[in-house]
């Protein structure tokens, strides 16, 4: 059982490690927007010190640490989905069903393979250059780090989730990619991947960090920054566990739905 | 001697491996009429079948388009629920333990694929040596096996998507087939192959069913496939059996035309010679129809003597062309439902 996701996994991983000149595309992307973000940041904060409880070195810190997890959480797409909701138009789906394999351990397998290879070919080199040119806030001794890489992959499952979800509704709605399209917008706006959530007032921010799409950036380099430590942290964990337990939970109702709808009506 | 008892044994203890008994499958398709008015048709796509194949054998399963052979293979998969009848593979009912039956029958989709598109060929397979969890040795062995057969040798490292339709077809038949399944199907593993490949496929299937005694069910519209595989033949249209026995029965009920396309140096009034009646001239290009039971080679013979000939091909008569005549001959009811011999 583990071995066949962890091969599905690796698969994905060099999967995406073969497409070497998208990499380095992505990574130019991303180290381009790094700059401009961080600059920008830079100018808001020499205005309101201390904005969202973040001083500049943190918040440029922000910036450049979101650019690393942006492809990682696939905020903004870029993973499992697009083939997923093509699989369900063109009715492949139906032969998938024939496996003796979970779909959605499956497609879990394939989406954190998939941020592996990402943490690693798109993130690492965008905070790199960010960190030779800007002075940035990053810890020194292991532990936050660790305590970092278990925040990115309970964030990348919450995102996995929540794609999952988008994605099956292309059982039900014809046009399956405007849902896509939908979950994108919320992961760019909640994710905190715009501004960091604590810099929104009142209800909206309340509600920004309650939402999952909060697992995705804001709480894991919150872990990396410091700002969650001992309870904290284990609420931040806890937080994002519950998140991804209810969407899996949730994400595993609606596919025991399509299957139903492709097995008994035919797709 | 004691093989071929325990091959008539085995039908009688366990009823067949493949067990159909009126089964049914019908959809409900809504079409839009209007800007509001939706109309709800219902489509008998299988109305009504019942056979029964035994361990070991090798059934044609053919019908024109929309005849209900893919829907039949799905339900035998149990990726489709069956809407009425009886239906049991291996003695498991299909659509209630899909992933149990799985483990015992391989399926080909000759218009999908279940490779990994983006990865290597071997890729797939490494993956299918975990999801059926085939022991370590008996991987290896299948695997060789089907490499050595089916040419795989020089693909395994090639990314899917690179691969031509026929590598690709031969590739998905490996992939079926690894974990030893007792069950086979095919549903057009031919379409769009090139002669070799067709040939090269076709000699694949049938060393396995004579040295592993795998069932085979395979759809298909090239009665050639058929001609070099099938001893059993079951013909399909609307949702219906309408013929179940020997290829040769089948001809001998509905005697079909073979085409033999002549190319000659150049135009000439219609060709006449004995046997052959001439259907078509375009150009130098011209068509004779002849019996298909009869033999081509006096024909060729005596065109070649009389005519400037350059090249001929011969045609088979499609499954089309037999089922209308099949009609034309035998309006109504199925034709002479096989026994249980
Ligand atoms: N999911 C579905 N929903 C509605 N109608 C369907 C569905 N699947 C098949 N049908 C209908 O059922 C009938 C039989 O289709 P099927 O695919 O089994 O034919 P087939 O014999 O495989 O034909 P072909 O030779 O073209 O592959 C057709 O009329 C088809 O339109
Ligand atoms: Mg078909």
């Amino acid at each position: 059982m583990v071995r066949l996701y962890a091969v599905v996994a690796a698969g994905s991983f060099r999967r995406y490690a073969t497409y070497r000149a998208a990499t380095a595309a992505g990574v130019f992307t991303n180290t381009v927007f790094g700059f401009i973000l961080a600059h920008t940041y830079t100018a808001l904060w020499d205005e309101r010190p201390g904005l969202g409880g973040y001083d500049l070195s943190q918040a440029v810190t922000y910036v450049w640490v979101c650019q690393a997890l942006l492809m990682t959480c696939a905020t903004m797409g870029g993973g499992f989905e697009d083939e997923l909701v093509e699989r369900i138009r063109t009715g492949d789906i139906a032969i998938d069903l024939h496996r003796p394999a979970d779909p959605q351990l499956w497609w879990l397998a394939r989406d954190l393979g998939r941020a592996a290879f990402h943490l690693l070919g798109r993130g690492a080199a965008p905070l790199l250059l960010g960190a030779l040119a800007f002075d940035l806030a990053l810890p020194a001794s292991p532990l936050p780090w660790l305590a970092f890489a278990a925040s990115v992959a309970l964030g990348a499952t919450v995102s996995f989730a929540l794609r999952y979800l988008a994605a099956l509704s292309a059982f039900w709605l014809m046009d399956g990619a405007g849902v896509l399209h939908f979950s994108w917008l919320a992961g760019m706006f909640f994710s905190g991947m715009l501004l960091p959530l604590t810099v929104f007032p009142g209800a909206l921010g309340e509600l920004a960090r309650l939402l999952p799409w909060s697992s995705l950036l804001q709480i894991p380099v919150d872990v990396l920054l410091g700002k969650r430590t001992g309870w904290a942290l284990v609420h931040a964990y806890a937080f994002q566990l519950g998140w991804a337990a209810v969407l899996l939970g949730a994400g595993r109702l609606l596919q025991s739905a399509a299957t139903r709808r492709v097995v008994v009506q035919g797709g | 001697m004691a093989e071929e008892a325990i091959r008539t044994a085995d039908p009688v203890r366990t009823g067949g491996l493949i067990e159909l008994d009126g089964l049914e499958r019908v959809f409900d398709v809504r079409r839009r009429t209007g800007p509001l008015r939706r109309e709800k048709t219902r489509v008998r796509a299988v109305d009504g079948i019942s056979f029964t194949v035994s361990r070991g054998e090798m059934v044609g399963y053919i019908g024109p388009n929309g005849a209900g052979k893919s829907t039949t293979v799905k339900m035998l998969t149990g990726i489709l629920t069956p809407s009425g009848g009886r239906l049991r593979v291996a003695g498991i009912d299909p659509s209630r333990e899909r992933t149990r039956l799985a483990r015992r029958i391989g399926v080909v989709f000759g218009q999908r694929t279940t490779l990994w598109w983006d990865l290597p060929l071997i890729d797939s397979y490494r993956l299918m040596h975990r999801m059926y969890r085939i022991p370590d040795a008996r991987y290896r062995q299948n695997l060789e096996r089907c490499v050595e057969l089916l040419d795989l040798g020089a693909l395994l490292d090639v990314p899917v998507r690179q691969l031509s339709l026929g590598q690709r077809m031969r590739g998905d038949i490996a992939a079926a087939l690894l974990h030893d399944p007792e069950v086979l199907y095919l549903d057009e593993p031919t379409i769009g192959l090139d002669v070799v490949s067709k040939a090269k496929v076709r000699e694949f299937l049938r060393d396995l069913n004579a040295e592993r005694a795998t069932t085979v069910l395979l759809t298909t519209h090239d009665l050639t496939d058929i001609e070099h595989l099938c001893n059993r033949v079951m013909v399909i249209d609307h949702g219906r059996l309408v013929y179940d026995g020997t290829l040769t029965g089948l001809h001998a009920i509905a005697p079909g035309e073979r085409i033999l396309v002549v190319d000659l140096e150049h135009r000439l009034p219609p060709i006449e010679v004995a046997g052959a009646r001439p259907v078509r001239v375009e150009g130098p290009r011209q068509w004779l129809a002849f019996p298909a039971s009869a033999s081509a080679a006096p024909i060729v013979a005596a065109i070649a003597d009389g005519y400037p000939l350059v090249d001929l091909s011969v045609r088979e008569p499609d499954i089309e062309s037999v089922i209308a005549r099949m009609y034309s001959e035998r309006p109504a009811g199925p034709v002479r439902p096989r026994g249980s011999s």
